[in-house]
């Protein structure tokens, strides 16, 4: 069974903007991919459906089974929280708030009792290697250091996808490096993820990589080395 | 797996709260400022209904001790303008009222007071001089600050007992000192208290009947006549009491009751009442003002939260809940920290006026819902903004 299923997916706005024209594809369980494309490509637009945050003008978007289209706002809401996990190029995290509070927000809108998230979020925290950095606040930790706290914030709930948006955009060489390593081994214990990039060299490293221009998927490889 | 119902899990109390308070904590100084427009407002009121009801209490509780039953009957002006005397026996026609259970009289007589005759004459000082009966103080519920009140022997001697303001004016502060009458020292035996329902005998002098007649040329005819009768019988008393005293020219006799005047000061001290409650209300309507502006500038600060949110799961109904609480959270704060002043407030103005302190449970209770009421009123339009936003727009806003 696909995660996430696109059939001939267009989105337009107002104003005459085609920002997707007909787009296909397909993710499935464990996969590690890459969405790569230029500002301007439609990738943002293809996030935020994939991210079920909006919905196709036509086509078909299902996650994890259910046709977003026939969903309703708080129903996508619950759709949200129990299947994908969000990471951001800005981390957004809550200032004033230690890293195992951060994280238990992941969970905060699945129902979940607070004792039960903040021990969920010291798990999800030393998944991320981020152990010995439980009670520090935001403004107490690296570039790199927010990030993986993000990721453990996506990861706490345990989605059936797992969605980063320029994970290493705001981050130096170094750091970086380190989110797509943890990003690697994640996906190695069985994630799925799914990157979106404007970096070539991040989204070459990745099993399988989808190109986006103009609104539409112009190449949907799978490296064989990089699998390996 | 498609037919399994997606259903919003529904947020723990604690976790809204928890929630709604997140963005109190981040910009405290903006809390305070805010709050205290609405701790303002309802600090007034619970302050003004606070000691208003204290001072009604204590005027309620002075009225029942001071008694209401006390009318007084004083000689007026006749048809042609003169003043008119009551006949020498007033009082014990009064006494023969049936109801009446005492009676007093006093008589006000012409004589100039001095310190002491360094003082020249032509100089007054602000006090008279009245004759007044020995059981004057009892029927009065007066009583004496310093020294003795005339009794049977003292009321033929040249004695006086000082009203409170007399005394300070004259510069008397004991009993021992002399004074002067017309040319003549007269010893001061006593100083009274302030006597509350006729506060006009704090400004005098008296002296005895008998000793009035004697040493200063008074006439024995009485000016004002007091009595007192059981509660019930105080109108068929005042119906009578002028024709009483007076036999044939009632219609220059001033019949009073000297609680009224108390009774009407509680009155007019509601009238300003009103005056600061509507005082109050506006301060609580601006603050209510000042709290809605807090709330919608924190949703446009926090577009980025609030997109969070969203891809975190939240409903639209989650986030208007969560502002909602916010606002209801910031004016709950003012509100407790204006209920809390106003009480303050009024128990210190109260025991310093030596009243009860008095906070009805209904004005702590009422400004509480008004806070309440405001706190929704003024969450409601910013929360509806903040959940109408778009999550796509909220998260990539910079």
């Amino acid at each position: 069974m696909t995660v996430i299923e696109l059939r001939a997916v267009t989105k337009s706005y107002p104003g005459g903007v085609h920002a997707l024209r007909g787009v296909d594809l397909s993710i499935d369980p464990g996969e590690l991919l890459a969405v790569v494309g230029p500002s301007g490509s439609g990738k943002s637009t293809l996030l935020n459906l994939i991210g079920t945050l909006d919905r196709p003008t036509s086509g078909t978007v299902r996650v994890a089974g259910h046709d977003v289209g026939a969903l309703s706002d708080s129903q996508l809401s619950a759709l949200r929280a129990r299947h994908i996990g969000f990471v951001f190029q800005h981390f957004h995290l809550s200032p004033g708030r230690d890293a195992v509070d951060n994280v238990a927000d992941g969970l905060l809108y699945a129902g979940v009792p607070l004792k039960e998230r903040r021990v969920r979020a010291r798990l999800a925290l030393e998944q991320v290697r981020l152990g010995h950095r439980l009670s520090h606040r935001p403004h107490e930790l690296s570039g790199g250091e927010k990030q993986r706290v993000a990721i453990a914030r996506a990861l706490v709930g345990e989605p059936d996808l797992l969605l980063a948006d320029e994970p290493t955009g705001a981050l130096d060489t170094a750091s970086g490096r380190i989110v797509m390593e943890l990003l690697h081994e994640l996906h190695a214990t069985g994630t799925t993820i799914c990157v979106i990039t404007h970096d070539q060299e991040i989204a070459a490293a990745l099993p399988r990589h989808i190109r986006v221009r103009d609104g539409a998927v112009v190449s949907d490889r799978r490296s064989v080395e990089a699998a390996s | 797996m498609t037919g399994s119902a997606l259903q919003p899990a529904r947020l723990a109390g604690a976790d809204i709260l928890r929630i709604g308070a997140v963005g109190l904590r981040a910009r405290r100084a903006r809390v305070v400022l805010s709050a205290l427009g609405i701790a303002i407002g309802i600090a007034t009121m619970v302050a003004v209904v606070g000691l208003s009801t204290s001072s009604r209490a204590d005027l309620m509780g002075r009225l029942d001790r001071l008694g209401t039953n006390l009318l007084t009957a004083e000689a007026g002006k006749d048809a042609l303008g003169q003043d008119v005397k009551l006949p020498k026996n007033a009082e014990p026609m009064v006494e023969r009222i049936g109801p009446v259970q005492q009676a007093t009289a006093i008589g006000q007589l012409d004589t100039r007071i001095r310190r002491s005759d360094v003082v020249p004459e032509d100089q007054p000082a602000g006090v008279t001089a009245q004759a007044a009966r020995t059981d004057l103080l009892t029927t009065l519920n007066a009583s004496t600050a310093k020294g003795r009140w005339l009794d049977r022997a003292s009321e033929r001697l040249p004695v006086t007992v000082l009203g409170a303001v007399a005394a300070e004016r004259l510069g008397i502060t004991g009993p021992g000192e002399k004074i002067m009458m017309n040319n003549r020292y007269v010893v001061v035996i006593g100083i009274l208290r302030p006597v509350e329902l006729v506060p006009n005998l704090d400004r005098v002098a008296l002296i005895g009947f008998p000793a009035a007649e004697r040493y200063l040329g008074f006439d024995g005819h009485p000016t004002t006549v007091f009595e007192r009768s059981p509660d019930a019988s105080v109108e068929d008393v005042r119906a009578v009491l002028a024709r009483t005293v007076m036999p044939g020219s009632e219609g220059s006799v001033k019949v009073s009751r000297p609680s009224d005047a108390l009774a009407a000061k509680a009155a007019a001290d509601q009238g300003l009442t009103s005056l600061m409650l509507g005082l109050g209300a506006v301060a609580l309507l601006v603050g209510g003002v000042g709290v809605a502006n807090t709330m919608v500038i924190s949703v446009l600060e926090r577009r980025q939260e609030i997109g969070l949110r969203r891809a975190l799961g939240a409903t639209k109904g989650a986030i208007r809940l969560q502002f909602v609480t916010e606002s209801l959270l910031l004016s709950a704060l003012g509100g407790a920290a204006g209920a809390a002043l106003g009480a303050a407030a009024t128990s210190t103005f109260a025991m310093a006026q030596g009243w009860e302190v008095v906070i009805p449970l209904w004005s702590l209770g009422g400004g509480l819902a008004a806070t309440l009421l405001i706190g929704i009123l003024a969450g409601l339009y910013p929360a509806i903004r903040a959940s109408g936003l778009h999550p796509t727009v909220a998260l990539h806003a910079t």
